[in-house]
This record gives structure tokens, C-alpha cells and sequence, in this order.
């Protein structure tokens, strides 16, 4: 390719001891929602809740999977789900939603309600960039020198910003929501495709094929001309291996179509490689018997986490765990692109859904205050490191 | 490539053994940094190198390859890398309804039950093409690398046909040939009792065919930080050797490379 050749040439030409490029021309990054990566360049997205963006390492990565280990209830998984999704919304991207048990539908209108600065930015019936108004004593007053320029508008909505914070309490309004583009897949309403010689359960098979379709229509392939703005096709998942996919991995120790799933996932994350996509899905993972299965469908995924809540189990009402509504496990974390990950400090971790935030906190032991705990007295370590220190006192300068 | 592991391994890009069959396994930690290590040793010296990338894309083995000071899309323009990029193209052979011939090597796709032929074929043709270097000599002694193995467990492969297909690699292109072998095979827990088509009988019957085997696990004392893993390697007994060798590492993997030590010898402890 000529274009690096003349780059380098530029610049040993000019003599400068580095060959530092800075990338300024990806086209990548004018994606709302996403960043790249400081580690590998790699482009993240949020997943909703910004304390497990931390714990997977910055985001999740474009063109990965997300898996997503359900806990006994289903109530934190689908939190995480709504999350991931009501961030999609946020951000503008376009979204993806399957799931066999309840409606499609239904998850969205139960996302919950982002918390924004200025709301009023956010509101869909400002599409024109208004004229700035200085007659009118209502608007506020801003510095002379930039009272002409151009108002800034995000038009759809679209936030530039990171990582959103959501009120849990408070649903999503129906404007902000269905300025989103979502496609659904609910198993229940799809006529079964009969295909003769075919590795998949029809379910798959179907699900499969739509989202193909819809990548190769909106072009997250880069398959149409580059006239469309780019966008991020967010894919959410849910409780994938269920009897309701018309799987029995969740039902029997052997089951008869125990390679449906993670053949699923395979060809599930060859798409997500070529495109620019994100799919986060949820499997109950405390149902599937064979141990042997479950590594196989960690394995498959990019990023794996596991959530454990301690409703209705004895955790409950363990001291220990009072703070907290249950653990989070982080199962695996992607190379991507590089040799090495971000290794985590501990891998103790909890979570606390608070009505404003989803927190991941590392779990601390309490201190151990009783009386038979000895202390390493203060002023022997005084005396010891003072040369010339003749007072007795751990004050002494 | 890792010059600590050259050292262990007592080998170079200048001098390499042939007929290598190296098996790189794991037990729920990630070995695939051995594999990019394989991969850039492997085109540094000069070998005819047929890569079956079956869990990442080409992309990513070309990104590790740049850290580590080997360019292989160049190296699959010069024709010294064949890729077969198994993720990428597995959809199309899925979800396509009739068959057609650009999908053989992946045929295990939509009938795994009658195994890996279309993959040995595609083998085959990739490691006995001759084609030559710019400078008119040809390619040294092929090198089949596989990452990894053990998906084809997950897509429905069983193990019978599995090893059926490693020992025609084997025959073909250790034998043969006089060429390596590299592949990555990772495995599960020890005490999975249904275990009749696991990953782990898949590995003991590798074991049991191959010269060299790596095996890579989590510290046995839990996480560590500083201490990524340890790593065994194991040979088997060649001519100067009476008795099967066996040895353990402890290892850090870093942005450009891995560090190789041992047991105790950590620069975190020390």
C-alpha cells in the first residue's frame, strides 16, 4: 500500500527520532458510545453499567461476544440485559433483541430511564438547530463571544458520552425508545423452517439466519456503499438454551442435541467477527448438568462472567454478605488482537444493584477487630528507623 | 517468538528439528501464547507453514505476529503462509443450503458425523504445493499449525475421528514430508465424569502420538498476579535420552513476548 510507505518516508525524511503515527484518520472513531481501547486499540463499547466495563477491562470490545451466566432468578442477568440495551438506545445505536420467553417488546418497554444532565437535549422533538434568540429573557445568558456560533445539536439523540447511568426505579420514555431501531426475533411467533440436512435445531437455525439477514441489509458488514453513517448493531440474547429454543441441554444430563448451542455460538461470533457488532447473551447456566458443556460454551465466547445471587439461598442472611445482592465471577477474558489481557487485581468480586447503579465492588473481608489480634506496637517502629531519635512517641518528627 | 522457550526447548530457527509432532494443551488457562510463538518461530525460519485457524480470525494472529516481528500478511503473499480462516467462513458453510466446493475444508460443519476428510484433503494440497521463494529456492520443511483442536469437540466432531485425522497428518506430514507439527488442544477439568467424547480423552490419545507436549495450567496454589501459570514440557525418550523427560515452568506473558522460569524463581518473590 503506498499511503504507510509515504507516511514513513515523511517522517525519517524530516528526521525525527520517532516513527509515532497518531491515528487520526480511523473512521472508526467518530462512532458515538465507543472509545478505543488504551491498551490495543481496539474499539469498546459500554455495556451500561460502568462498573463492569472497569471489570472486563474498559468496555466490551466491537465484533465480540458477551456471555452472560444467569443466576437462579433471572433478575440480575436481565437487569444486565436492559442495561446493555437501554445503552444502545442512548447512544443510537441499533439494536437486537431474541428471546423465546417473554416478547421482545415487552424487555423494551421495561429499559430503565437513563439519568442525563440536560434533558432537554434528549428530547426528540428538537430535530432543527434552532436560531439563537438573545431577545427572549427566558434563554440564559451565555459570554458574548460565543453567542453567534452554532448551537450544537445531537439531533436523534445520540450522546457522545461513555457510559450512562440509569434510574432502575423510572422506565424508559416510549419517545427516547422507539427513536431506536431495534429488530426482534421472539421463537414463539416463527413458523419453523424445515430444512432437510442441517446441523442446528430450527430455533437456531432461524435465529441465525435473521441476524445475518439484518447484518447484511444494514450493512454492519460493510457491505453497502460508504454513504450510510456507521453505526454498532448491538445483539441481545436471552436465556439461550432453554427448553424454549426447542433445546434440551438444559433438560438432560446427554442431552440429543448437545452441539446445538455451542455450534450456535460458534457461527454466532464468525458474524460478529466480520461486522461491527456486539452480542450479549444469557444462558441459564445453573441448569445444564454436563460440566463439560458449560467450559465448552465459556471457551466459545469472548468475554465470560457469572452472576450469583443470594436471594433465596443461605448467603442471605450471612454477615458477611449483607451489603451486597450477590457475587459476580469473571469467567474469562478476551486476547484480543494481543498476547496478553488486563489481568485483574482479584477476582472477589460483588454486586449491588442500587436504585441509580448497578456496583461491582471487591469483596472485603471485615477487619478483624477482636482483642486477641496482636498489633505491631508503633513506637518500636519509631525508635527502629530515627538514627538519632531519643523520645519514645510514634508523634515525634 | 520467545527466546527463554528457545532455550528450554534447545532450538532455533537455524536449527530445527524435523518430524516434530508438538502438542500445546491446557487445563482452563489459555495456552494460544504458545501458538503465536510456534507461528512466528516457524516463519522466521523459513518454513512452508499451513495454519488452520479455527478460532480467531486472521486479523488477530497478524496483530500478536507484528508485536512479535513477523509480518504475515506478507507471508501469505509470498505464499510461505497458507491461512484457513475456519470463523469466518463457518457461517457460510451453516447456513447455505446446497454444497459447493469452495466449502469443502469445512464439510465438518454440515455433516460432522462423517468427519474430516475435506480438512486433511485441504491439508494435504496446502503442505505439498512447492511453490518457490522470490529467490528461486523453495520453502523449507512444512509446518501444519492447528488453533485449536478441540472446537471441533463443540461442533459436533467425535474424538475417533478426530485422532483418525491427526494420524494422517501426522503420516503425511511429519513422516512424509519430514515436517512439524503444532496443535493446540484445551481441555477441562480432570474429574468431568461423563467423559467418554471429551477433551481430555482427545488429549491423552494426542499424548500418546506426539513428540513433545507443553501442557499449561494455573498455579496450583490459586491466582497470582505477578505468576501467570506454569507449564510442563514433557519428552519423549529419543536416542540420547533413556527416559521420557519432564520439566516445570512458571511463566508471565507479556505485550511482546512471555518470560519463562523457574519454580520459585519469580521476579515478583525474589
Amino acid at each position: 500500500m503506498a499511503a504507510p510507505v509515504r507516511c514513513m518516508a515523511g517522517s525519517t525524511s524530516i528526521g525525527n527520532t520517532t516513527s509515532f503515527q497518531k491515528k487520526t484518520r480511523s473512521k472508526l472513531v467518530s462512532i458515538p458510545g465507543t472509545r478505543p481501547s488504551v491498551q490495543n486499540g481496539q474499539l469498546l463499547l459500554s455495556s451500561g453499567v460502568s462498573s463492569l466495563d472497569y471489570v472486563i477491562g474498559g468496555g466490551l470490545a466491537v465484533g465480540t461476544l458477551i456471555l452472560v451466566e444467569e443466576d437462579r432468578y433471572d433478575s440480575y442477568s436481565r437487569m444486565l440485559l436492559k442495561y446493555f440495551l437501554a445503552e444502545g438506545v442512548v447512544c443510537g445505536h441499533e439494536l437486537f433483541l431474541a428471546s423465546a420467553r417473554d416478547h421482545p417488546d415487552e424487555i423494551m418497554q421495561e429499559l430503565p430511564s437513563p439519568i442525563v444532565d440536560d434533558v432537554a437535549s434528549l428530547k426528540i422533538g428538537e430535530g432543527q438547530p434552532q436560531p439563537s434568540d438573545p431577545e427572549n429573557p427566558d434563554t440564559m445568558k451565555i459570554a458574548w463571544r460565543y453567542q453567534n456560533q452554532p448551537r450544537v445539536q445531537t439531533a436523534l439523540a445520540s450522546s457522545m458520552r461513555f457510559g450512562h447511568y440509569y434510574d432502575v426505579s423510572k422506565t424508559m420514555e416510549p419517545e427516547l425508545r422507539q427513536a431506536a431501531k431495534c429488530h426482534s426475533f421472539y421463537q414463539l411467533q416463527e413458523t419453523p423452517v424445515t430444512t432437510g440436512s442441517s446441523l442446528l435445531p430450527s430455533p437456531y437455525q432461524a435465529l441465525l439466519k435473521s441476524i445475518q439477514t439484518v447484518i447484511r441489509k444494514e450493512g454492519f458488514d460493510g457491505s453497502t456503499p460508504q454513504s450510510k453513517v456507521r453505526n454498532v448493531l448491538r445483539l441481545g440474547l436471552h436465556s439461550l438454551g432453554s427448553a424454549l429454543w426447542g433445546d434440551d441441554v438444559c433438560c438432560k444430563d446427554n442431552p440429543a442435541h448437545c452441539h446445538a448451542l455451542t455450534t450456535f455460538l460458534y457461527a454466532l461470533r464468525g458474524l460478529l467477527r466480520t461486522s461491527l457488532s456486539v452480542a450479549m447473551v444469557t444462558v441459564p447456566s445453573h441448569l445444564i448438568q454436563n460440566r463439560a458443556v458449560m467450559g465448552r460454551i465459556i471457551r466459545l465466547s469472548d468475554t465470560a462472567i457469572a452472576l450469583e445471587s443470594f436471594r433465596g439461598s443461605e448467603k442471605e442472611t450471612n454477615p458477611l454478605y449483607k451489603d451486597y445482592h450477590g457475587l459476580l465471577h469473571v469467567r474469562q477474558l478476551p486476547h484480543l488482537n494481543c498476547l496478553s489481557c488486563e489481568i485483574p487485581d482479584t477476582k472477589d468480586l460483588a454486586f449491588k444493584l442500587k436504585r441509580k447503579q448497578f456496583t461491582i465492588e471487591r469483596l472485603h473481608l471485615p477487619p478483624d477487630l477482636s482483642e486477641t489480634v496482636s498489633r505491631v506496637s508503633k513506637t518500636e517502629v519509631a525508635a527502629g528507623c530515627g538514627t538519632t531519635a531519643t523520645g519514645n512517641k510514634h508523634l515525634d518528627f | 517468538m520467545f527466546p527463554e522457550l528457545n532455550s528450554i526447548l534447545n532450538s532455533t530457527p537455524d536449527s530445527l528439528k524435523s518430524s516434530d509432532f508438538i502438542l500445546v494443551s491446557d487445563r482452563q488457562a489459555d495456552a494460544s501464547f504458545l501458538i503465536h510463538h510456534y507461528l512466528s518461530f516457524y516463519l522466521r525460519a523459513g518454513c512452508k507453514v499451513c495454519f488452520l485457524g479455527l478460532v480467531q480470525s486472521f486479523s488477530h494472529y497478524s496483530a500478536v505476529g507484528q508485536r512479535l516481528g513477523v509480518s504475515l500478511t506478507q507471508a501469505r503473499e509470498k505464499g510461505q503462509l497458507v491461512f484457513l480462516e475456519g470463523l469466518k467462513d463457518s457461517i457460510g458453510a451453516l447456513l447455505q443450503e446446497e454444497s459447493s466446493q469452495g466449502t469443502q475444508p469445512l464439510s465438518y460443519l454440515r455433516s460432522p458425523a462423517a468427519g474430516l476428510k475435506g480438512l486433511f484433503r485441504f491439508v494435504e494440497s496446502s503442505v505439498r504445493q512447492n511453490g518457490g521463494r522470490d529467490d528461486g529456492e523453495s520453502w523449507g520443511p512444512p509446518v501444519l499449525l492447528i488453533d485449536d483442536l478441540s472446537v471441533l469437540l463443540s461442533l459436533g466432531v467425535t474424538v475417533g475421528a478426530i485422532l483418525d485425522f491427526t494420524l494422517y497428518c501426522q503420516a503425511t506430514v511429519c513422516s512424509e514430508l519430514q515436517g512439524n507439527m503444532v496443535i493446540l488442544v484445551r481441555c477441562e477439568e480432570e474429574d468431568a465424569d461423563d467423559d467418554e467424547e471429551g477433551s481430555n480423552l482427545l488429549q491423552r490419545g494426542l499424548v500418546h502420538q506426539c513428540n513433545l507436549a507443553l501442557h499449561v495450567e494455573g498455579l496450583p496454589t490459586g491466582y497470582c498476579r505477578d505468576i501467570h501459570g506454569q507449564m510442563e514440557v514433557w519428552w519423549r525418550q529419543s536416542g540420547e535420552t533413556m527416559y521420557n523427560q519432564r520439566k516445570i515452568f512458571h511463566f508471565k506473558v507479556y505485550d511482546k513476548g512471555a518470560s519463562f522460569f523457574a519454580r520459585g524463581t519469580s521476579s515478583a518473590v525474589l
